[in-house]
């Protein structure tokens, strides 16, 4: 009979960071290591995570396929699932299905430029693809980050944007909404379409990666058009909402799009042939 | 393969006492106090003669409520246990053909990708014995998706209504033949010329490969609003049809154990659809029934290769607000 596609690993908390105010990181170990060895998945994957009792909730992985061992999620406390999740310790067992989806093209990307960009919660599914390109470095060329959020303290892995920020085979440039900033902060101040359109990157043989909520989304899209950069090289990674993450439930459905499927990964030109529900 | 044979009103008793004494569950449209429901039956007398049951008959391969995962707690660690689909060798005993023939709408999505083991075991011991049918109604429009009232399609077994009582017996597979074999004493020979009662007329309300094409630049339609106003968003529509496949996962759970439930569930649902940002893809009401219809007149066809509706009118007879499916599809066909 065929496997019960349902049925998740069990994992277990290895780690909890504090990222910012009701958001957490996870590091996750399979509680089997015969599962964890033959666990694969790619940048731009996402999973169900489930709080035993309280259900499933999808995010991406967050952690890059070039560190082993282990997976990562980061999640906003906001409903049953991560309620219940953000309860839980260092020891805990949680549920995890995956991988599912599609995945950034990296193939693809050699020898260009990435100039990643995202916004507030949406920097997870980002640091994923981020990490594992700056961890095969030499086979891009420049790459930089443009992350803002709303204040100081929405950033999330604020230890990272430090290392970031210190390396010099790479560009972060941080910002806060105007109101958002604290004493002391070096990063800029302002909307982040505001500050791509600002940084003005070339669009010569450069990748654009936005992820953010859709308003930042909405806005920056066309200062990158504007800048030169083609609707091919433009990449976003969709969260629609999920049950299965198998192309069945019917929830992710927009066209004849299955976000869980065809997705999460749609460059600018896939996402325009979309109706615009997402 | 099809093959020919009479079954008497005997025949019929004989073949359900067969097959309740070897074990099977006999599912079927059955005469209840105030609807049809399909529930299981003992006698064939206890089938309903004519009319569509209430509810579709899908929960027999795609139940309602069904069990996927199962778990203890155990202090800090969890145990799953193995979940097997409870699906015991079924008959699906005088159904209308469009019920039979909306399992395969289930079946594309079930299997196009991962493989829903659930799904397949319960399709694999469920036999479809349909009975073509002999009356519509107003609500009915099989005629406008590629079917009609005596269509065989999803049928393991096809009955005819003989005007002197019994059915002829279209034997389309072989888990039909399996199923006749047990009646295989009481079989006769098909009558050279049957006298069988007349297939319902159910006249064509539109074409769905011209409804298909009109739908491609119909997305932005003032039509989806105008005809959804009055739509309440209660999902009955959904929950009566034989094709919708949308479900959703729940967890019920004690303080000890739990049980990691699918459910069915309606992209006509505001929640459906609801991120946890608070934004909703699709907010509106019309957006939604826009999407029912497309998901089953545009995204089927173009990513299955078939309709995601049989034309039953379940939806319409259910729908408390008079939404007429068929009205309103004949109506986006046009212009």
């Amino acid at each position: 009979m065929e496997a019960n596609i349902y049925k998740p690993y069990l994992m277990r908390i290895a780690a909890i960071t504090d990222e910012a105010p009701g958001v957490r990181t996870f590091r996750l170990e399979f509680a089997d290591a015969k599962d964890g060895e033959a666990f694969q998945f790619k940048t731009g994957q996402f999973g169900l995570y489930s709080a035993f009792g309280e259900g499933e909730s999808t995010f991406c992985i967050a952690s890059s396929p070039t560190r082993k061992g282990y997976i990562e999620c980061t999640f906003r406390e906001t409903g049953r699932v991560t309620s219940s999740l953000a309860d839980k310790d260092v020891g805990d067992t949680i549920g995890f299905r995956g991988p599912y989806g599609n995945v950034f093209p990296l193939e693809k990307w050699k020898g260009k430029n990435l100039i990643f960009v995202a916004g507030g919660i949406a920097l997870p599914p980002l640091r994923s693809v981020i990490w594992n390109c700056l961890d095969l470095r030499d086979c891009f060329k420049d790459i930089t980050v443009v992350y803002g959020a709303r204040g100081v303290n929405d950033l999330v892995y604020k230890h990272e944007l430090e290392e970031w920020g210190k390396r010099t085979d790479m560009k972060l440039v941080t910002t806060v909404d105007p109101g958002g900033e604290k004493p002391g902060w070096s990063g800029k101040v302002g909307f982040v379409p505001h500050i791509v359109e600002q940084l003005a990157p070339p669009a010569a043989n450069t990748v654009a990666i936005v992820c953010g909520p859709p308003i930042m989304i909405k806005l920056t899209l066309p200062v990158l058009a504007k800048l030169g950069f083609g609707k091919d090289e433009v990449y976003t990674t969709l969260e629609n909402r999920m049950k299965c993450g198998l192309g069945k439930c019917g929830r992710c459905n927009t066209g004849r799009s299955y976000v869980c499927k065809d997705g999460p990964v749609y460059t600018l030109a896939e996402l325009e042939k979309l109706p615009a529900e997402y | 393969m099809s093959e020919k044979s009479t079954l008497t009103e005997a025949a019929v008793g004989t073949l359900f006492d067969a097959l309740v004494k070897s074990g099977w569950r006999v599912l079927g449209p059955k005469e209840g106090a105030e609807r049809i429901e399909i529930a299981e039956i003992k006698t064939a007398t206890e089938l309903a003669k004519d009319g569509q049951s209430v509810v579709s008959a899908k929960g027999t391969v795609f139940p309602k409520v069904e069990r996927l995962v199962k778990y203890r707690y155990e202090g800090k660690n969890v145990a799953l246990e193995d979940v097997q689909p409870n699906a015991a060798p079924t008959v699906l005993f005088g159904v209308r053909p469009c019920e039979a023939r909306a399992f395969h709408a289930l079946d594309v999505v079930f299997n196009w990708d991962y493989k829903d083991t659930f799904f397949n075991t319960r399709l694999a011991n469920t036999t479809v014995v349909a009975i073509s049918c002999t009356q519509a109604d107003e609500s009915c429009f099989c005629t406008s998706v590629g079917s009609r009232p005596d269509d065989s399609a999803g049928s393991d077994i096809l009955l005819s209504r003989l005007k002197g009582g019994g059915y002829v017996a279209e034997v389309l597979t072989d888990k039909g033949k399996a199923l006749i074999a047990l009646a295989k004493g009481a079989l006769q020979p098909p009558p050279i010329t049957p006298d069988v009662v007349p297939p319902a007329t159910v006249a064509p309300a539109f074409d769905a490969k011209v409804l298909e094409q009109k739908l491609a630049s119909k997305f932005d339609s003032p039509l989806w609003l105008e005809q959804s106003l009055r739509c309440l968003g209660c999902g009955a529509c959904a929950y009566v049809c034989p094709t919708c496949v949308c479900f959703s996962i729940e967890d019920e759970a004690d303080t000890r154990q739990g049980d990691r439930l699918r459910t069915w569930d309606s992209c006509g649902l505001r929640m459906f659809t609801l991120h946890a940002s608070g934004h909703n893809p699709r907010d509106k009401q019309s957006q939604r029934w826009r999407q029912r219809v497309y998901h089953k007149f545009a995204y089927y066809p173009d990513r299955f290769k078939t309709l995601g509706c049989v034309g039953c009118g379940k939806c319409s007879r259910a729908c408390p607000v008079d939404m007429n499916l068929k009205q309103h599809l004949a109506e986006a066909a046009q212009g």
